[in-house]
């Protein structure tokens, strides 16, 4: 089923009635997502885009069994919205909001795991499967479908690498933009896993920034875990070091979470990394040719 | 945001970290003076934002007035790290028995709070770190559930202090560590910080338990909450990013020739990097976001270029959200008619970038390219500022 999201899900909208809610509503719809309703508190009974607005995310599940919510709600409102729609039994929560306090996502990825509740984002485009489901702000003409799934913690990077395989008739599968904030809900270690096991799947794309050490993780599950081809591509290789208070990020991580060391650690789990958005498609026919050649 | 030291320990003292008698100067007389009211000897420190202050001279035990003012006035002309001392904390000295470390820190690996101690403090403790990773405590926090008890007292056996150690009033060391690890947690959770350090976290001879230096970072996204927070925020941004933050955009200043827009941190960065890869320096990182209308775009180009060392400006647009043609609006709004003299490539690819080109060529604005794509846009603006540098009657290529 590609992974996270297909046809099949049924996709609530949280804050519907809002200016960017209803505008994302309608593109999602247009992209191919089975819409079938929207929350916002005090606005139930109201149609936008053809979707019935109930007041709570619990109503809007009993009447229609929604499965995914896509979040677009102010960041001071956000952790309340993750929490209802996990309390509501969503099986996946997308949250396109920036800005959200670290203490608000500690406390909404606690209880959300708890709940095994599955999130994307925030501060993140959200997700699509082309032309069947779009949970997110992901603009769908850029997409085609096909076996390359992708990953990223950048939005516009992610178009931009999309834009150059879909000219290069390179489809995709499933592309999830995990958000940029440092705590978020699925990384590039769960989608691995997903992609992986998905048979629509054949290559997976990393896109990774500087910061934290998710790359050089993503790295050793590779090389343990994972056996279709993984293709890499690093943005911030001219960023200037940051100045850092204190000593617990040094200690917590391990790495200082340059591009540098993050490139390092990819190649040396034979990921290949490419040097601009544009060569990923060429290192990615690679792979394709060595598989086909015995 | 990050805290100085003077004002981290306000924050420490309101939430009852024990923390030393100071006082803040400005001047080595305003120095001479805190140390006669706190009494000799003192420590005058550098208040700035950034490490290794000690290393590179920046705090000075005085045991005189003379040696306060002569310090005050050494430490005042210092750059450390590129940073400009911006103050003097004047501190009582105090005699060390031991130095310790305590942290709590948001770790992204666990997406919780990640409580730090090691038994060794002090300036080494990254190379404690390394040396011997066991020697460390590193306990998560449950964000639902906080900092329990047993926690608590896994720090305190790991301090390894002597049961009969007992400060000046008689509380036991082990029980004001104890307090100390709890207070650290309110002050936390409380403040939505996501960084509270205290390195070193001394015991004294006397056998008291003091924090003698603060680090602290308030959540940026949090400053709502924070009302007090948010306004010195405001007050200690340097100018030209505080414009570039009122108008929604993410700007770093970064000392090369190319001016930089774009939209979306990661494409911004990216741009950064092939500009470097074809032999050219970026002036700055400029993130005009999502969604950003034209007037955004107006307060970017604004900020970048009133930066004196831009000879190019390279504007790098995928429309994801972002409509191409109301960026090519702000860019008309700004380059059409100003005393804008430097060439300007702009790419523009994604959503509405054909309407986008055409608001470009329509609106005829001399010196200014549209290039092909991303690379083709990076080699034009490097080519261009080369050329600049060579010589300025010649014009970029293209």
């Amino acid at each position: 089923m590609a992974i996270l999201i297909d046809e099949t899900s049924r996709v609530l909208v949280q804050g519907i009635t809002g200016r960017e809610g209803a505008f994302h509503a309608a593109r999602m719809r247009a992209a191919g997502t089975n819409l079938v309703a929207g929350v916002s508190p005090g606005k139930g009974g109201q149609t936008v885009e053809g979707a019935p607005v109930y007041d709570a995310v619990a109503a809007a599940v009993a009447a229609t069994g929604a499965d995914v919510a896509v979040l677009f709600v102010p960041a001071r409102f956000a952790r309340d919205a993750m929490l209802e729609a996990a309390d509501a039994g969503i099986r996946l929560v997308v949250c396109v909001t920036e800005g959200i306090p670290v203490r608000d996502m500690a406390e909404v990825t606690a209880h959300l795991s708890r709940r095994g509740t599955t999130l994307v984002g925030p501060n993140g485009p959200g997700l699509i499967t082309p032309r069947r489901c779009s949970a997110g702000i992901m603009p769908a003409d850029v997409f085609t479908p096909g076996a390359v799934g992708l990953v990223s913690r950048s939005g516009t990077l992610t178009y931009e690498v999309v834009h150059e395989l879909t000219l290069a008739g390179i489809g995709q599968s499933t592309v999830v933009g995990m958000g940029g904030d440092p705590i978020h809900g699925v990384g590039f270690l769960e989608c691995l896993e997903l992609f992986e096991a998905d048979g629509e799947t054949a290559a997976v794309v990393l896109i990774g920034e500087i910061g934290g050490n998710g790359e050089e993780r993503a790295a050793a599950f590779v090389r343990e875990h994972v056996s279709k081809p993984v293709i890499a591509y690093i943005a911030g290789f001219g960023a200037p070091p940051g100045k850092r208070m204190g000593h617990a990020g040094a200690i917590v991580e391990g790495s200082s979470g340059t591009a540098a060391e993050k490139k390092a650690a990819l190649e040396a789990a034979g990921i290949p990394v490419a040097a601009a958005p544009a060569d990923v498609v060429a290192l990615l026919q690679a792979q394709f040719e060595r598989r086909r050649s015995p | 945001m990050d805290l100085l030291e003077h004002r981290g320990k306000r924050l420490f003292a309101d939430a009852g970290l024990p923390v030393l008698p100071s006082r803040l100067a400005f001047s080595p007389a305003e120095a001479q003076a805190a140390a006669g009211e706190l009494g000799l000897p003192v420590v005058v420190k550098a208040q700035v934002k950034t490490g290794g202050r000690g290393k590179a001279g920046g705090i000075r035990v005085c045991a005189t007035e003379g040696e306060v003012a002569a310090a005050s006035a050494d430490i005042l002309a210092m750059t450390i790290r590129g940073h400009g001392v911006s103050g003097l904390l004047v501190e009582q000295a105090v005699e060390i028995a031991r130095e310790l470390y305590l942290a709590i820190s948001c770790a992204r690996t666990h997406r919780v709070p990640l409580l730090i101690f090691s038994a060794e403090g002090g300036v080494d403790i990254e190379e404690v770190a390394r040396r011997d990773p066991g020697a460390l405590v590193r306990t998560p926090i449950d964000p639902l559930l906080g900092l329990c008890d047993y926690q608590v007292r896994d720090v305190v056996a790991a301090a390894g202090l002597d049961g009969e150690l007992a400060g000046p009033d008689g509380t036991p060391a082990k029980q004001s560590l104890a307090g100390v690890v709890r207070a650290l947690w309110r002050l936390y959770h409380d403040s939505d910080a996501t960084l509270c350090e205290i390195n070193p976290l001394v015991v004294t001879t006397s056998g008291g338990v003091v924090c003698l230096d603060s680090k602290v970072t308030i959540d940026d996204n949090a400053l709502f909450r924070h009302t007090d927070l948010k306004a010195e925020a405001h007050a200690a941004k340097e100018d030209r990013e505080a414009r570039a933050h009122e108008a929604g955009l993410a700007f770093v200043a970064l000392g090369g020739d190319i001016g930089v827009l774009g939209n979306g941190a990661g494409l911004v960065m990216s741009t950064i990097d092939q500009i470097a890869a074809a032999g050219g320096s970026a002036a700055d990182f400029c993130d005009i976001g999502g969604g950003a209308r034209a007037e955004v775009v107006a307060a970017a180009l604004d900020v970048i270029l009133s930066m004196e060392t831009v000879s190019v400006l390279l504007v790098s647009i995928f429309g994801g959200i972002t409509r191409c043609d109301e960026v090519a609006r702000g860019l008309v709004r700004v380059l059409g008619h100003a005393s804008v003299d430097v060439p300007v490539v702009v790419r523009l690819d994604g959503n509405a970038a054909a309407e986008g080109r055409a608001v470009l060529a329509e609106a005829r604005i001399p010196g200014l390219t549209v290039a092909a794509g991303a690379a083709a846009a990076v080699s034009l603006a490097v080519a261009g500022a080369g050329a600049l540098q060579a010589g300025p009657k010649t014009p970029p290529e293209g």
